[in-house]
């Protein structure tokens, strides 16, 4: 048995050949990174947030460099879920990968009506977006109340019989109460964490760098807190988890898995190595070989708490 | 649009104003795929992000690249820090849309600043059909006016305090080209004040004109989607990204803020 096939993964029902999955938003439909590697490398490619209708996105300067970081405010600039279906999952479903649709919604209905839509193509998994901090309605609203990330999950699990994994926001109180409240409405999975808000000024200008004023925090500068994330909501629920926040090494991965993530996603780190998927690849397969693991998920949940 | 990641020799440094630093690096399979107006996406040490920096000439024999930036930052500080003879790592070429210059004989090429670098590739393509206007704020930010001169074309050096070549902006030097000459196609990059000017002249005497857009920039290669410029596409507003769609953009597509 190769050592590649000791990274595959079985994720709620789907099967990754490693759990390295480029995060939405930062790998568009996948085409630009192709100049890079095969996309076959990829255990999945989670895809650009899709929204009901296109959308423009929000005014630019969009991105703001931060210590260990970035804060962007894209605001869900997207050509919409029927162009999705029409012209880039055909593209995506000949790269052997796993093909993950994110999805987001203004509104309750929005949610259903891509779902409805998805569900009849052959997108592997639906992952819902319930934390976007960039778009006024929507998003991060449902995802900051258990009601509202319960109610979203609801809809969505009626829509589809595909596995559906809900994202969801650090920008609350205590993302284990939510991750519990999708659970319970029938969750297959949960990603975690999407971006934490946050904000820059110039202080020559005193305008604020982006022009949304405030935009989501990612990089390794969200890691520990990502890692502290996905540990308490591993513990708290049943269903898989997916880790995510800043993750740019394979030791970040190692880490991560051992907080409890079955797989991960990478974002940020594209931005400036856009070779990461494939170093990190070649790190784990080293990291299974010289610890003389049967599988990497051996490791998942294996922190040992003081 | 067929790009790679790599680290490539820096065959010199220069020094060539205050701050700002003017690099050949060897990168043959880069310097083979790259066109004037694209830009070359360079690591800087201990940052989150790369910066986006414009091809200043191709040298396609050599397999050479020349780039110049200036350090506004800490991020360029850094990158200022890159000695001759050491390796820098680049994602390059980048941009969808570089300048479109086969079917064009005679051009005024525009640079203003820190965007005077991408127009020598321009004007070496032009040589005696090209006219050159460069823009600075005074003598001492001067740069490349012998290498403009070498490429044959036509050469006229503005300065906003009149410290070096005639004192004015470049659109006035323009104004005053067009009493004389009526070019193909107008070329120009600089700050978006000057660039709307420069469009608004062009229309006016009804002259094609492709300007290179500058916007903060995540991935650089068209996936992250932070880069958006306003523009038309279709008779409708579109957010384009200037990594991808551009970033050079016809004139009838920029839409800049009020």
């Amino acid at each position: 048995m190769s050592n590649t096939n000791k990274l595959a993964v079985n994720f709620c029902g789907v099967d990754f050949k490693n759990p390295l999955i480029p995060a939405s938003g930062a790998f568009g439909y996948g085409r630009e990174f192709e100049h890079f590697y095969p996309l076959s490398t990829l255990g999945g490619i989670s895809v650009k947030g899709t929204t009901g209708t296109k959308r423009n996105g929000n005014l630019p300067p969009r991105i703001a460099e931060t210590p260990s970081g970035m804060l962007n405010s894209v605001g869900l600039q997207n050509p919409g879920v029927d162009h999705f279906i029409k012209i880039e999952l055909p593209n995506l479903k000949t790269k052997d990968t796993v093909i993950i649709a994110n999805i987001a919604g203004s509104t309750a209905d929005e949610y259903r009506e891509i779902a409805e839509k998805l569900d009849k193509t052959d997108v592997d998994m639906i992952e819902v977006n319930i934390s976007c901090p960039n778009v006024k309605a929507g998003g991060a609203a449902f995802g900051v109340t258990c009601e509202g990330a319960a109610s979203i999950t609801k809809i969505v699990r009626a829509a589809t019989s595909k596995p559906v994994m809900m994202k969801l926001s650090p920008n609350v109180t205590n993302i284990a109460e939510i991750a519990k409240a999708v659970e319970a409405e029938g969750a297959d999975a949960v990603s975690l964490i999407n971006t934490l808000l946050g904000m820059r000024i110039d202080i020559k200008t005193r305008r604020p760098i982006l022009h949304n004023n405030v935009g989501g925090l990612s990089g390794p500068a969200v890691f520990p807190v990502a890692v502290r994330m996905v540990w308490q909501v591993a513990n708290a629920v049943n269903i898989p988890v997916c880790g995510m926040g800043g993750i740019s090494r394979w030791e970040d991965v190692v880490e991560m898995m051992m907080a409890g993530a079955k797989t991960i996603q990478i974002g940020a780190a594209l931005f400036a190595n856009p070779m990461a998927p494939v170093e990190i690849i070649e790190g784990l397969e080293k990291y299974v070989s010289d610890n003389n693991l049967n599988s990497l998920q051996d490791i998942v949940g294996t922190v040992k708490p003081w | 649009m067929k790009y790679t990641q790599g680290k490539y020799l820096i065959l010199s440094k220069k020094t060539l104003a205050k701050e700002i630093y003017d690099l050949t690096i060897l990168c043959p399979d880069v310097a083979a795929a790259a066109k004037p107006g694209q830009f070359v996406n360079v690591k800087a040490d201990g940052f989150m992000l790369r910066r986006p920096i414009s091809i200043c000439s191709i040298d396609k024999n050599k397999g050479t690249l020349r780039i110049i930036f200036e350090v506004r930052g800490e991020g360029t500080k850094a990158m200022s820090q890159l000695a001759e003879g050491s390796m820098i790592d680049i994602v390059a070429p980048l941009g969808g849309r570089g300048f479109k210059l086969e079917q064009y004989e005679t051009a005024v090429i525009i640079g203003g600043g820190i965007g005077n670098p991408p127009m020598l590739a321009v004007a070496e393509k032009f040589g005696a059909n090209g006219t050159v206007i460069s823009g600075f704020r005074n003598a001492a930010a001067v740069i490349l006016q012998d290498d403009f001169k070498a490429t044959g074309a036509e050469t006229i050096l503005c300065t906003d305090d009149g410290s070096a070549g005639r004192k004015g902006f470049v659109t006035d030097a323009l104004k005053e080209v067009l009493e004389t000459k009526k070019p193909d196609i107008i070329y120009a990059c600089g700050p978006d004040v000057m660039l709307r000017r420069i469009i608004e002249i062009a229309k006016a005497n009804g002259i094609k004109c492709q300007v290179s857009l500058e916007e903060r920039m995540g991935c650089g290669v068209g996936a992250c989607l932070v880069c958006a410029c306003r523009t038309i596409r279709n008779g409708d507003e579109y957010y384009a990204h200037v990594c991808k769609d551009g970033p050079v953009f016809n004139a009838e597509e920029v839409l800049f803020d009020e």
